[in-house]
């Protein structure tokens, strides 16, 4: 975060209240993203670990054995859910990281639209307000993320609670919908001389991508929210089969979104990993063109099969093997991406410092999570697995372990640019290892509970599951205090006196942020670079 | 909690790679057991050719994943800093590009194959020597036999302090569905309120009831014994608490049943339906 003593213009010296709710900084808003993701990262955590001491043992040991107990475990369910990815995930790693690091990478000052970033943001956190409004009114919303009618139904869910839910997607979808034109037209239009879109930091073509992909999915899933809250509120019936409406119109339209929405949480993450490797392998990233137009593939793709998510509603056989087949092509251009990783690290000079070390955790835990999802990926074999914790294991692998170690890795990576101190390297081992270790005990019992068939979004569960479970949950708290020991971590950064100099990491480090003072300084670039003639950034 | 634990972990150990669990006098019994990493054992045709195909997924997976493990191994150990001072500068390689692309499309063709065959199977309902329909309900199922007289009952979820000696917790209900071996049956599902999901892992049956549609599936039961699932979409407060339990006889058996179990549920009409324990909760 730019510190005071940054400032190198006295005559616009902001006030606090100025700076920080009428930001048009790219670093600070994107200071005011990780904040948010730090804190909502909390809410949902401790909703998880709720959810897993309850499911520690067979019974109902925290929620009644009531209709209101188990409402509420089914709102946790769906709390922690929506929170993960839309309020920690998302935000920390477009608002986060996108913000601070898209307009460094390119050579631009800001970004191109600085107000309409200061209002994403503050979009953002009253959608977060109404979300955990909606958990405490009239029941809150015990429907799942998924948010399936007739449950949703105002039959089915009276009361605010599902309106209120609505309200805030529509505003969090809002604030990510601004987000994504304004890195468009900024990484189009002002990119430094000389740096071609073919020469951009594979970070930035993440980034890029995944705007995209927002920009085209989300209006989507606002549209069938809307139709979700006429159908609750003013008498439509589009999901009411009594009145003509079609319940699994809303799967269509949500899951339009939701798998687009799946490749937007782990697009930006494959760009940091990109940067990463390419820094503490001292050798630039194995194939830039084709990391670049896979991840652009994996977004194309990623819009025309989301039916995966329905296998089991009773649409016809033929388009099964369609979705089927087109899943599995989505193995093609990830697996360029993982050998070409590989192929960057080979022949190179690796120094295990701790965001390398997140970075190759990375790695394999996606490869675990992404296998998986090819026998998920199967229609006949979904016969099996929908809706079990098979399901569970596999998209907490690929988003719990990968996406959220990318995170991890990219706050190490940049935090001394970031404030300009040094984080306490053997806390943060200790830090890592915690991590890692609890959330692959917590993640990987569960593929064997799924498979021996336990159902998904459930409070209790029959006896033979309890073993699975228990070990489940002992991950759940080595994982909490993994958390805990990053909030130290954290502390420590930011009460240490070690400064750090403007590039940390030596000669792996080639992109632009490593060539500004540590902490960057509150405007940079202020004088466009020349990339004319330099080899491309990776 | 510990003692639990480790009085599981002899029967487990014996017992992991199944599914199955110990044969009853009756027949088999079909839902997990302790410590169990694998499939249910497959007891219908359909669950068979599925289970098949996820031994092949995961040889395939597990090869890949030891694959990537073991490059990285060697990679972290042969380049690191001190083993390679000067990093190289290669960027390119055709022929591993091609090859890292080429190879996967082999492998997903591979899978492809036996993946759609059993897709098709399962879907498929060749001749059905009967119908079952199924509905769903907050929070239990309704059962009818249109080929055998048209009637119908309720089967609801058996709690905890209501169990006899022997019934499993959260899988027992006061009246299973029972259905005759080695017969086509077709399945008709349908929901009378919010979405459902009718699933029986050792069958590999698995299809969302939805009010306003009817799916169709078929299966098929090898052997007679008791069968258990759960529902599987969330469905409400008490979506973890209405489990499915057939009870699979010989045909003659089942002859003998529907004669009783025309008289006896002959006056029911479960869209009536009366009030359940289960019902009174609200949401």
């Amino acid at each position: 975060m730019a510190h005071a003593e940054a400032h190198h213009d006295d005559h616009h010296h902001p006030g606090f209240f100025t700076r920080w709710f009428c930001s048009t900084n790219h670093k600070d808003i994107g200071t005011l993203y990780l904040w948010v993701a730090m804190f909502a990262a909390i809410v949902g955590g401790l909703m998880s670990w709720y959810i897993r001491a309850e499911l520690a043992e067979p019974g109902l040991q925290l929620i009644s054995n009531d209709a209101e107990g188990k409402q509420f475990y089914n709102v946790l369910v769906t709390g922690h859910g929506f929170i993960m990815v839309f309020f920690v995930v998302m935000p920390a790693m477009i608002g986060g990281f996108g913000n601070w690091f898209v307009p460094l990478m390119i050579g631009a000052p800001d970004m191109a639209f600085p107000r309409m970033n200061n209002i994403s943001f503050w979009l953002l956190a009253a959608g977060f307000a109404l979300l955990l409004t909606a958990a405490f009114i009239d029941g809150g919303p015990g429907t799942g993320w998924t948010v399936y009618p007739p449950l949703s139904s105002i039959d089915f869910h009276p009361g605010r609670a599902v309106d209120f839910g609505i309200l805030s997607l529509h505003v969090a979808g809002a604030s990510s919908i601004l987000g994504a034109i304004n890195f468009i037209v900024t990484i189009f239009n002002m990119r430094a001389p000389g740096m071609t879109i073919h020469r951009m930091p594979l970070f930035v073509w993440a980034i890029l991508v995944t705007a995209f992909l927002l920009l085209l999915a989300l209006p989507v899933l606002a549209g069938g929210l809307t139709m979700l809250l006429t159908d609750r509120n003013f008498g439509t019936a589009f999901f009411n089969p009594a009145e003509g409406g079609d319940p699994v119109l809303w799967q269509h339209l949500f899951w339009f979104f939701g798998h687009p929405e799946v490749y937007i949480i782990i697009i930006p993450a494959f760009g940091i990993i990109s940067q990463i490797v390419s820094t503490f392998s001292k050798k630039p990233v194995f194939g830039y063109l084709g990391m670049a137009y896979a991840m652009a593939a994996i977004g194309v793709v990623g819009f025309v099969v989301w039916a995966h998510h329905m296998y089991t509603i009773g649409f016809n056989v033929d388009t099964r093997a369609y979705f089927t087949a087109a899943t599995m092509v989505i193995a093609v251009p990830t697996g360029v991406k993982i050998f070409s990783w590989l192929a960057t690290m080979w022949g190179g000079s690796i120094k295990f410092e701790v965001p390398m070390m997140y970075a190759l955790a990375f790695i394999f835990l996606f490869v675990v999570g992404g296998v998986t999802g090819v026998t998920l990926a199967n229609a006949s074999a979904d016969l099996v697995f929908h809706d079990t914790y098979y399901v569970v294991a596999h998209f907490h692998y690929v988003m719990g372990l990968a996406a959220i170690l990318a995170m991890f890795a990219g706050w190490y990576y940049w935090i001394g640019k970031m404030t300009g101190r040094r984080y306490p390297e053997g806390l943060a081992r200790v830090q890592f290892w915690f991590f890692v270790i609890g959330v692959n005990v917590l993640f990987f019992p569960q593929h064997f509970s799924g498979l021996a068939g336990m159902p998904r979004r459930i409070p209790d569960y029959p006896d033979a599951y309890a073993p699975f479970n228990y070990i489940s949950s002992v991950g759940a708290l080595i994982t909490a205090i993994g958390t805990l020991l990053f909030f130290v971590v954290l502390w420590r950064t930011y009460t240490s006196s070690e400064k750090v100099e403007a590039n940390q990491w030596g000669e792996g480090a080639t992109t632009l942020e490593w060539t500004v003072a540590s902490p960057a300084p509150w405007h940079t670039h202020e004088e466009l670079p020349d990339m004319t003639g330099k080899a491309p950034a990776e | 909690m510990l003692k639990r634990l480790f009085t599981l972990v002899p029967a487990a150990v014996a017992a992991m790679f199944s599914g199955a669990g110990a044969a009853l006098a009756e027949g088999v019994v079909a839902k997990s057991t302790p410590w169990q990493m694998w499939l249910q054992e497959p007891m219908s045709p359909s669950a068979e050719m599925v289970h098949d195909l996820n031994v092949l997924l995961m040889w395939i997976e597990v090869a890949i994943v030891i694959f990537v493990l073991a490059i990285m191994a060697y990679v972290m150990v042969r380049f690191s800093e001190k083993n390679n001072p000067t990093p190289s500068k290669t960027t390119h390689h055709t022929g591993l590009e091609v090859a890292w692309t080429a190879i996967p499309i082999l492998i997903l063709v591979a899978i492809a194959i036996p993946s759609l065959k059993t897709l098709y199977f399962a879907d498929h309902t060749p001749d059905a020597d009967m119908t079952l329909k199924v509905k769903g309900n907050q929070w239990y199922w309704s059962y009818g036999y249109p080929d055998h007289g048209d009637f119908e009952f309720d089967s609801v979820y058996v709690p905890e302090e209501e169990l006899k000696p022997g019934q499993p917790r959260l899988l027992t209900v006061d009246t299973p569905v029972v259905l005759p071996v080695d017969t086509n049956i077709r399945l008709l599902l349908t929901s009378n309120d919010v979405i459902h999901n009718w699933a029986i892992p050792s069958l590999a049956v698995k299809l969302d009831t939805t009010p306003g549609r009817t799916n169709e599936t078929w299966t098929r039961i090898n052997k007679p014994g008791d069968y258990y699932g759960m529902c599987s979409e969330l469905c409400g407060v008490n979506h973890g608490f209405m489990p499915i339990h057939i009870k699979a006889v010989s045909k003659e058996e089942f002859a003998k049943w529907v004669v009783g179990a025309k008289e006896e549920y002959a006056s029911n009409d479960t869209d009536k339906q009366p009030v359940r324990l289960a019902k009174a909760q609200v949401r």
